[in-house]
């Protein structure tokens, strides 16, 4: 096969350089003519050296011969006209023009084999080389090199004597070089050039064909050993970057999640089971924003989850603020209990959610602005985990924002720190309390809408969280936001990290035994608070 | 009152099994007091709870030690039977194979794994039925106690035990089964699980082990032991500077919790036919606190009216109306919570006390 593949290559060589040769000028060879030829090699030739020159009706003629819609007229005075078979009648392969009054018994159809039936494939491939657009010069060019056979060296030769457009130069010549270094043709020094090439590019199709090669030449095999090494360094790199992106995007998923619960659990020390019905009621008001704007308004549609974001936020708040009130503010003090109460919340806010929507997942579109990826290098990026990785950082700025900088953030600390001071001083501690409770659940509910573009909005979305978010928390340090970020982040980053190891579900294994050792060892986190505030 | 309660609840469950047993064998479907044999298997089921219930009172009711994976030992010592029964199985499963579960030949395991081995002996599996929870207890809780992770904390760790038990159970390459777990059980002990006698006598089995495990916890708890333990659950701190080793008091008696729900389990899967990772999910064990608190926490006796009363209703809403089931039995967590902190005995109990007390203030 591979000596087949070089004996066309040989022939194909030959008949570029006999195209080549007899100086350019007007009165240049038919290229047609051999098509016409009784003998395949000839044919095959005849092809290569149509597709290589720029004639505009090579492509018809080889598409035609593909077809087996080509004929051979008699040979007269001139060279036989060569003729292609169309529904309307015979027209001219030359000239593009319609031919009258053909006898159909004088013509021959040009035979195919094999041996044709490659060259029409390589010429076919090779033909937008010389196409008009510089973007599909390159296209051409490129999957030459992904298929880096040796009869299109050529080609690419004479392409490449024309090639002004920089971009499609480097292509053709990386394409050049693969199919040098496949062909095993060339000096040292030309291979040795050609692998500096492949290095340059540095893609899995550059490292596989380098490792697929067996260099007999001591220095021609130390650069591809080289070569192959320093690709297989940058690609570890950027499976590495990969890692951290994809840690980074599912820890900020967990941060978003685990937010609202570093202030109802964190701050308050509220153990609100129903927390992730917070997260999944936010995401349930997203599915009706969609379906309003949908239903009225379709072009606002890409816009949908800014109106979601602070809907869910009132929505998710209002409904916190009534379980403080109603429920929790009974339970202070008594956390166990809390537990408890909260979980039944949680059954009730599901079964309520499950009856008014339907059990089944609810399908949450994405704004075309979060769909699609970019890829940088060996990274690809893909915009919804970009964005949620954004989202979470601009979540929990603004919270600490309201912690640190408002007159309600500063009347939090307080009742949190020191509840009858705090009483003493006129702050109403009741409703810090209320708002507290409806800060957090708010905030679950934002964590909502950015969980609907990437999880299943389900009755059941906030159950899967809720382990995860009370994870995250007591990692961090109870009582600090700071705390929750680094855990957060941390957990994302080691899960991705272990995934490849270990696969996805043992690596959750491991991380979550990793966890309950960790709190047997610092039972107050990473970050514990000091002071008196922990006493209790 | 607790000694009479204690031992009303026992003649109340040997006396109710026995009834239903005779009702079951003795009688003809067509007389009006026959007892199906799907109602036998049912309270064999209840009383099954009720033995978890009880476990779970005795760490939560007696330690303060709310653990929300006590449905992880639970679940345990049912694979450890499941195990037993699906060796029991041999030829007759679908693939046929003498050695190998289904699950395993269709999962191409070439030979049994070093763990399954011995489960074909009963006595074996039945001890590893209370081993294997025993141990998981044993290093969970030293390296808890010892290092006075507490309250609220200890119940969030032990919830993400059950759960990382869930993922792993649920992967086919742990070697039970997966997803689908183990099933298709066809006899124990030489008898066809499908037989009424079979069925009668594991309603009989539970039964007396549930007497036995509140006889074990009643001495337990009211013993010298028992008196540390409640001084623990109140003010760990004070017991400890008396010179006390409050984890040593908790350690013991959240293995013996283990064991007995691991007993439960093991009754629990020749009964119901199955065991899947399912068993493994935090909600079961949540599930199951809320029947201790329904019943009354730190009576034991209330523990096994809540299992069995919370299971009974859950048969009869789910089955008439199920979507009133999950609000149903949300609300009691609340209104239980909020209401009646002493469970339905300890309102049974103030109204006993209020009749004769009028004149307290």
């Amino acid at each position: 096969m591979n000596s087949l593949r070089n004996l066309i290559a040989v022939l194909l060589l030959g008949s570029v350089l006999a195209i080549a040769s007899p100086a350019r000028a007007d009165d240049a060879p038919d290229p047609f003519l051999g098509l016409a030829s009784e003998s395949f090699d000839e044919v095959a030739s005849a092809i290569a050296g149509l597709a290589v020159s720029g004639n505009p009706q090579a492509a018809a003629t080889i598409q035609a011969l593909q077809d087996e819609t080509l004929f051979v007229g008699p040979a007269g005075d001139d060279a036989p006209p060569i003729l292609i078979k169309t529904d309307a009648g015979f027209i001219d392969a030359r000239t593009n023009k319609p031919v009258a009054d053909v006898n159909e018994d004088d013509l021959v159809p040009v035979k195919v084999n094999n041996a044709v039936r490659r060259a029409i494939e390589a010429a076919k491939g090779g033909l937008d080389l010389f196409a008009a657009d510089p973007a599909l010069r390159t296209k051409a060019a490129e999957q030459l090199f992904v298929s880096h056979d040796a009869a299109a060296v050529p080609l690419l030769a004479r392409a490449l004597e024309k090639e002004s457009n920089p971009a499609a130069r480097t292509v053709m010549l990386q394409a050049q070089a693969a199919a040098l270094l496949a062909a095993g043709s060339g000096s040292d020094a030309e291979r040795i050039a050609a692998i500096a090439l492949l290095r340059a590019r540095g893609d899995v199709e550059s490292k596989s064909l380098l490792q697929s090669l067996h260099e007999t030449s001591k220095p021609v095999a130390d650069a591809a050993a080289a070569a192959i090494s320093s690709l297989q360094r940058i690609e570890q790199l950027w499976s590495v970057l990969q890692s951290v992106f994809y840690g980074l995007s599912l820890g900020s998923v967990l941060l978003l999640a685990a937010s609202g619960l570093a202030i109802t659990f964190g701050v308050m020390g509220v153990i609100n089971m129903a927390h992730g019905e917070m997260v999944m009621l936010g995401a349930y008001t997203t599915f009706v924003v969609q379906q309003v704007i949908r239903a009225y308004a379709p072009g606002l549609f890409d816009a949908s989850l800014f109106f979601a974001i602070p809907l869910a936020f009132l929505v998710s708040g209002v409904v916190g603020i009534l379980i403080e009130r109603c429920l929790i503010r009974f339970l202070y003090g008594r956390p166990l209990e809390t537990l408890l109460a909260t979980w039944g919340l949680s059954l009730v806010l599901q079964q309520a959610v499950r009856s008014s929507f339907g059990s089944s997942n609810r399908e949450v579109g994405t704004p075309s602005w979060m769909s699609g990826a970019d890829v940088i290098g060996g990274l690809t990026i893909t915009y919804n985990r970009l964005y949620i990785i954004v989202f979470a950082a601009i979540v929990i700025a603004a919270l600490m924002g309201v912690m640190r900088g408002t007159s309600l953030g500063l009347r939090m600390r307080a009742v949190t720190q020191n509840r009858r001071m705090a009483a003493a001083m006129g702050i109403r501690t009741p409703w810090i309390d209320a708002l507290t409770f409806g800060l957090g659940s708010g905030v679950a509910g934002m964590a909502g809408v950015a969980l609907s573009q990437i999880d299943n909005v389900s009755p059941n979305l906030g159950q899967g969280y809720i382990i995860d978010s009370f994870m995250v928390v007591v990692f961090g340090g109870v009582g600090n936001l700071w705390g929750t970020v680094v855990s957060a982040l941390t957990l994302g980053i080691v899960n991705k990290f272990l995934e490849p190891i270990a696969g996805a579900v043992l690596g959750k294994i491991v991380v979550l035994i990793a966890l309950i050792l960790f709190i047997q060892r610092k039972p107050r986190g990473m970050f514990p608070l000091k002071g008196r505030a922990v006493e209790q | 009152m607790n000694r009479f309660s204690t031992n009303l609840c026992i003649a109340l469950i040997l006396g109710g099994a026995a009834a239903m047993a005779l009702l079951n064998l003795a009688t003809a479907p067509e007389f009006g007091l026959h007892v199906p044999t799907y109602a036998v298997s049912l309270v064999g089921k209840y009383l099954c709870y009720a033995i978890l219930a009880l476990a779970l009172d005795l760490v939560w009711g007696y330690a303060g030690i709310l653990s929300l994976g006590h449905a992880a030992f639970f679940a345990i010592g049912g694979y450890a039977m499941g195990m037993y029964l699906m060796r029991q199985i041999g030829t007759r499963g679908v693939y046929g194979n003498a050695i190998l579960p289904d699950f395993m030949v269709f999962l191409n395991y070439k030979e049994l794994p070093w763990y399954w081995h011995g489960f074909d002996n009963p006595l074996f599996a039945l001890s590893m039925a209370l081993i294997v929870p025993a141990l998981i207890a044993l290093v969970f809780g030293y390296l808890a106690f010892r290092s006075r992770v507490s309250g609220v904390y200890l119940s969030i760790i032990t919830q993400a035990l059950t759960y990382a038990l869930l993922l792993a159970f649920f992967r086919n390459d742990m070697g039970f089964g997966g997803n689908n777990g183990l099933t298709d059980f066809k006899d124990m002990f030489g008898l066809r699980l499908q037989d009424d006698n079979t069925r009668v006598g594991l309603l009989l089995a539970s039964a007396i082990m549930l007497v036995l495990c509140l006889l074990v916890a009643r001495y337990v708890v009211t013993s010298r032991f028992g008196r540390v333990l409640i001084a623990v659950r109140d003010t760990e701190a004070r017991t400890r500077f008396l010179g006390y080793r409050p984890e040593s008091y908790k350690l013991f008696v959240f293995v013996l919790s283990a064991i007995m729900a691991g007993i439960g389990g093991a009754l629990y899967v020749p009964q119901v036919g199955i065991i899947n990772p399912g068993e493994f999910s935090p909600a079961n064990s949540i599930e199951a606190v809320i029947w201790v608190a329904v019943g009354g926490r730190g009576t034991l006796v209330g523990a096994i009216l809540g299992a069995i009363l919370v299971n009974a209703g859950k048969t009869y809403f789910t089955g008439a109306f199920p979507e009133i089931w999950l609000f149903a039995l949300g609300f009691l967590f609340i209104l239980v919570t909020l209401l009646l902190p002493k469970g339905v005995l300890g309102l049974l109990q103030s109204k006993r006390q209020a009749k004769p007390g009028e004149s307290k203030p």
